[in-house]
């Protein structure tokens, strides 16, 4: 069973609380959210990297060498 | 200068984790909020695993901006949608028995005026891989925030994780 812990800041109660099926869906579909965008925000790295190494290769300089010109 | 800063409450998960910490019926007595939040994610094998921010029980209007380092390169992005989910905690690939360290400042958090939130965080691990966070985060609702709650995604929050509940006055 997964439970959410609840702080009563009126009381001070703290209360462990089994999720409902509502909370578990709407935590999927949170999670499922972010995993997306965490997708997206890969392919833009990767992306990213592949112009990177083709610049690089252009040039006909290394990493090193392009680091080097930009200090 | 703030003139006060109270402990309004706070928690420890204990054995068997949590999917989520919850502050509610948070009182409209102060100015601003400032919450401190110690996590680890259950997630296995990862680095480092998200936890989501939420204000209301609201899950829409969320915004945010981020400059994150990584250990090796630094990106700057924005994402949208039902939280603010850059809140980055140790996964359980990190190394073992470290937790993140995240900072959440909610100014005018009971007033009428959509919400902006400063946060910045770390997570922890011995390697080079490992994040450094600086965000503002916009909930764009009119309504005075009364619950906090801080979900571990698909995950658990795992035990000794703590969140601790400020609440600011400018007088």
């Amino acid at each position: 069973m997964t439970n959410k812990i609840v702080v009563d800041c009126s009381t001070g109660d703290v209360q462990e609380i089994a999720l409902t099926a509502e909370e578990i869906a709407e935590r999927e579909a949170m999670a499922a959210e972010y995993a997306e965008q965490k997708a997206a925000e890969d392919a833009k790295k990767a992306e990213q990297a592949t112009a990177k190494k083709a610049l690089l290769t252009k040039l006909g300089i290394t990493a090193e060498e392009a680091q080097l010109l930009l200090s | 200068m703030a003139t006060t800063y109270t402990l309004i409450s706070s928690v420890t998960v204990g054995s068997g984790g949590a999917a989520s910490i919850e502050f509610t019926s948070i009182p409209a007595d102060y100015t601003d909020l400032l919450v401190k939040l110690s996590g680890r994610s259950s997630r296995s094998a990862a680095v480092a695993e998200e936890f989501l921010l939420t204000f209301n029980n609201n899950g829409s209007s969320y915004s945010e901006k981020q400059l994150r380092g990584d250990g090796s390169s630094v990106i700057s992005q924005s994402f949208s949608g039902s939280s603010i989910q850059q809140v980055a905690q140790p996964g359980a690939g990190a190394t073992a028995s470290t937790f993140g360290n995240w900072e959440f400042y909610i100014p005018n958090y009971a007033g009428s005026n959509y919400k902006s939130i400063s946060l910045d965080g770390v997570t922890e691990n011995n390697a080079t891989q490992a994040y450094t966070y600086l965000e503002a985060g916009l909930w764009s609702n009119s309504a005075a925030i009364t619950s906090i709650k801080f979900s571990a995604g698909a995950y658990l929050a795992v035990e000794h994780s703590t969140a601790y509940l400020y609440g600011i006055s400018n007088a």
